[in-house]
């Protein structure tokens, strides 16, 4: 039970830091990832300082088994970089850029009845399970005929 | 290149990303979790025992964080330019770009730049590439 209250308060704290680092704001979004045009610095800021704090953090964490409340770390194991990655990784930044919404602040916008939001969280999932299928298709072509 | 002074907010970012630090380092450390918002999402496509609950309850919190913040600090006031059909797009590729890459924003741009992770140091580096590249031909080519 304490984990699952610990999971909930988390959840509202990262996204109160959303709103108030201005990844909520399309708008403000974009114009950080204008370059050419009246660029807003301010997301660096955000990047920054999650960093700073997360750098003490998994510093800490990579030296214990269990988590504080006595959970399974469940730290990543995989460190290839490979075509998936970056393809992937690509056409997340060109879904990001189109519109300013990241996973995070969308689903934060959707709690606050937007609709774009909802309707671009809908698109979203309809996306990842896009993307299983294809995988299920793939691990059956690729395994061995019985 | 110009910068917009008016709307550049350093410290209220500042303070915004210093608490997804916190909440990032409370989930690793309290949880045993990486904060990654479409591993989160994704994970729910694969329903295991004892798998579904702490995605769940993170979810909830998230999706209650404007509730709180609009009780303490006033409305959110996003600007939304994007057109329907382009929200669309850009939710379909989001949703199939994290997945394949395997993080997005939060679980390589924060938690994987702060366990020092190469890989997703390569991630970041080409999903901020591909947004910079994708806004300039919106703004600037097409337009």
């Amino acid at each position: 039970m304490i984990n699952r209250i610990s999971e909930f308060l988390v959840g509202l704290l990262f996204g109160v830091g959303l709103i108030v680092g201005g990844m909520t704001d399309p708008g403000k979004v974009l114009a950080f990832l204008d370059l050419a045009g009246a660029w807003d610095p301010s997301l660096a800021f955000v990047m920054g300082g999650a960093i700073l704090v997360g750098l003490v953090a998994f510093s800490i964490a990579k030296q214990r088994t269990r988590s504080f409340l006595g959970e399974a770390m469940h730290l990543p194991t995989a460190s290839d970089i490979d075509q998936r990655l970056i393809v992937g990784s690509l056409l997340f930044g060109a879904g990001w850029g189109i519109a300013g919404f990241c996973p995070g602040p969308a689903i934060v916008s959707m709690g606050a009845g937007q609709p774009k939001a909802i309707v671009f969280v809908v698109a979203m999932i309809v996306g990842m399970g896009l993307f299983e299928l294809a995988e299920g298709f793939r691990r059956r072509a690729s395994a061995p005929a019985k | 290149m110009e910068i917009d002074w008016n709307h550049f907010t350093p410290w209220l970012s500042l303070g915004g990303g210093l608490l997804l630090g916190v909440a990032a380092a409370l989930f690793i450390l309290l949880n045993g979790r990486i904060l990654g918002i479409s591993g989160i999402v994704g994970g729910l496509f694969r329903p295991r025992t004892g798998d579904f609950a702490w995605r769940a309850s993170f979810l909830l919190g998230l999706l209650s964080a404007p509730l709180l913040y609009t009780a303490v600090a006033g409305p959110l006031e996003p600007r939304i330019d994007a057109n329907w059909a382009m929200v669309i797009l850009a939710g379909l590729l989001v949703g199939i770009g994290t997945r394949y890459g395997a993080g997005c924003t939060s679980g390589h741009g924060v938690c994987g730049l702060s366990r020092m992770s190469p890989r997703s140091l390569v991630a970041t580096l080409a999903f901020m590439g591909a947004g910079f590249v994708t806004v300039f031909l919106i703004r600037h080519v097409l337009a």
